[in-house]
C-alpha cells in the first residue's frame, strides 16, 4: 500500500442504449494503459460495485465522473445528483447525456402516450388487464418500487452541473482517450468545454474536395434509395448529409462507410439549437425559387424533426413537442 | 395634438393579448411598417419589430428562440420575390421557412403562429392588413404555452 493512491473515476450509464459503454471497451488493450492511471471505482456495467458504495465515499472523492444516457426517470435524476456531488468533474459522455440522443425524441410524445403505445397498443402486446408500471406495489407485507417516469426526457445538463462534454454517439475511443488525458493532465479547459474540435465535419471528411462550389439539389434521397459513389460528396449526391452542420472529432467514420453524417456529434460551440441549424444549411440548398416546388422538394425529407434533431430534441430550443398545457404543482 | 387611442378588440373579454415577433428586412417591410407610421395608420399594438438587412438574415434559430421565450407568433416580412436588395436572400428565406413550417407543426405549433409576407415599402396597407389579420387568427388560437426547458422540468419533478 504503499503506492500513492491513484485517481478515482466513475461510469455510469442512464436512458441510453449502452453503446457508451461499449466505446469505452473499444479502447481495447489502450484500456490497460487508463486502468494502470486511474481507480474505476463505480462501473455498474462492468464491475460489481453498488450505489451504496458510492454514497459511502466522500463527496468530491472521485476525480471524474462519465455519464451516458439522457434523463428519463427519477432513478437516474437520483444518480446524477449523487455522482455529482461525490465527483471534483462531472462529464456528459456521449450524444444522450449531451443532448438528450435517441432517447430524447420521445419527446415528440408525452408519457401517456408511451406508455398507451408500450403497454397496450403495440401489435405484440398481450396486457388484457391493461396493467400499467407503478412506483409502489404492496403484496402480502412486502413492497416493491420503481423510480417515476418523466413526461419529458431531458439532458445531464438540464438536471444537474456539467463541467465538460464527450460527444458522440458513441464517443470515438480516440475522443474518450483524449478526454481522459485532458482530465489526468491537470490542465482542465474552461468549463463547459466540449472535448473535441470546434469545426465542422467536412473539414475532416476526405470528399472535402469533391463538395461542388455552388450545391444545389432538386430532390433528397435516404441513402437506402440509391447506390452511393464511395468517393463524391454525400450531399452533393443527394442524400442528407449533416457533415456542414455538426461538430468534428469523429474523423468522418460514417462517410468513410459510404453513409451519410446524421450530426451525433452535436453542434460547435457557436450554435445553440443544432436542429435549426441543420434544417438551415439543408433547406438553403434546395434548388428552385417557386414556392411550390420548393415544398415538393423539402417534402422529399420525410421527417424533418427526426432528421434534424436527431441526437439533440431535448437540448433543442422548443425542448419538446407542446402536446399538453404546463402542469401546475397543486 | 389628440393622442391616438390604442385600437380596441370588441368581443374579445378574455384579456389575452398575442405576442408576436416580426422580423422585417431592412428595405422593404420596415420601410412599409415607417411609411405606416408616417401616415398614421392604426394597426394591432401587438408586433414587436426587430430590423434585419435582409429576411434572408433570418436563422431559424430566432424563430424558436421566440417561441421558446414567449412568443405566440412570429410574422417576417420580406421584399417580394425578384425585389431583394442582396439578390436572392428572400428565396433562401422561402426555402427555411418551408422546411421550418414542417418543423413546427410537428412540435405542435399551429401554423397560424408562424407566417411569412412579402410587403414592398410602399405597401403599408398590406402590412397593416397582415399584422391585423395575424394577431385575429393568434388572439383566436390562445397562448402558446411554450416552457422553458428549466422551468418544466423542475415543475415535472416537483410534481413527481
Amino acid at each position: 500500500m504503499s503506492e500513492p493512491a491513484k485517481p478515482k473515476v466513475a461510469f455510469y450509464w442512464c436512458a441510453s442504449c449502452g453503446g457508451c459503454e461499449e466505446a469505452v471497451v473499444d479502447l481495447a488493450e489502450k484500456v490497460l494503459d487508463v486502468v494502470a492511471a486511474v481507480d474505476i471505482v463505480f462501473w455498474p456495467v462492468a464491475l460489481d460495485f453498488k450505489r451504496q458504495d458510492v454514497e459511502a465515499m466522500p463527496d468530491g472523492a472521485i476525480l471524474a465522473a462519465f455519464v451516458n444516457g439522457a434523463i428519463r426517470t427519477t432513478e437516474q435524476e437520483e444518480m446524477a445528483h449523487l455522482l455529482r456531488k461525490k465527483s471534483k468533474v462531472l462529464v456528459a459522455f456521449g450524444a444522450c447525456a449531451q443532448l438528450g440522443g435517441i432517447p430524447g425524441l420521445a419527446n415528440l410524445s408525452s408519457r401517456e402516450g408511451i406508455f398507451q403505445t408500450v403497454y397496450s397498443e403495440s401489435p405484440s402486446t398481450a396486457n388484457t388487464q391493461g396493467t400499467l408500471p407503478e412506483t409502489l406495489y404492496k403484496d402480502n407485507g412486502h413492497s416493491l418500487s420503481l423510480p417515476e417516469f418523466f413526461d419529458t426526457v431531458c439532458s445531464l445538463d438540464q438536471v444537474v452541473d456539467v463541467d465538460y462534454y464527450v460527444p458522440g454517439c458513441p464517443p470515438t475511443p480516440k475522443i474518450l482517450l483524449q478526454a481522459v488525458e485532458t482530465l489526468l493532465s491537470g490542465k482542465l479547459p474552461p468549463k463547459g468545454t466540449v472535448l473535441a474540435p470546434d469545426h465542422a465535419l467536412c473539414d475532416e471528411c476526405p470528399r472535402k474536395d469533391t463538395r461542388p462550389e455552388k450545391l444545389t439539389l432538386t430532390a433528397f434521397k435516404r441513402a437506402s434509395e440509391v447506390v452511393l459513389d464511395q468517393e463524391k460528396c454525400l450531399l452533393a449526391q443527394g442524400v442528407v448529409c449533416l457533415g456542414p452542420a455538426t461538430r468534428a472529432g469523429c474523423e468522418a467514420l460514417c462517410p468513410r462507410g459510404n453513409m451519410p453524417c446524421t450530426g451525433c456529434f452535436g453542434p460547435s460551440s457557436r450554435v445553440r439549437d443544432f436542429g435549426a441549424k441543420a434544417l438551415s444549411a439543408v433547406a438553403s440548398i434546395i434548388e428552385s425559387n417557386d414556392e411550390a416546388e420548393i415544398e415538393r422538394i423539402a417534402n422529399t425529407i420525410p421527417d424533418p424533426v427526426g432528421t434534424f434533431y436527431r441526437y439533440s430534441l431535448p437540448a433543442s430550443l422548443l425542448r419538446r413537442k407542446k402536446a399538453r398545457p404546463v402542469r401546475r404543482a397543486a | 395634438m389628440p393622442e391616438a387611442k390604442p385600437v380596441s378588440h370588441p368581443g374579445h373579454g378574455n384579456g389575452f393579448e398575442p405576442k408576436i415577433v416580426a422580423f422585417f428586412c431592412n428595405w422593404c417591410t420596415y420601410l412599409a411598417a415607417d411609411l405606416a407610421g408616417t401616415s398614421r395608420m392604426k394597426y394591432a399594438p401587438n408586433i414587436r419589430v426587430i430590423r434585419l438587412m435582409c429576411s434572408g438574415r433570418l436563422d431559424p434559430q430566432f424563430v424558436l428562440d421566440a417561441f421558446a421565450r414567449g412568443a405566440d407568433g412570429v410574422l417576417i416580412g420580406g421584399c417580394h420575390p425578384g425585389d431583394c436588395h442582396y439578390q436572392e436572400g428572400n428565396y433562401k428565406t422561402l426555402r427555411r421557412v418551408q422546411m421550418l413550417k414542417r418543423v413546427l407543426k410537428t412540435m405542435g405549433i399551429e401554423e397560424e403562429r408562424f407566417r411569412l409576407e412579402w410587403i414592398s415599402a410602399a405597401e403599408a396597407d398590406r402590412l397593416k392588413s397582415a399584422v391585423n389579420d395575424m394577431v385575429e387568427k393568434v388572439r383566436a388560437l390562445g397562448p402558446l404555452h411554450s416552457e422553458t426547458p428549466q422551468e418544466s422540468h423542475l415543475e415535472e419533478v416537483k410534481a413527481a
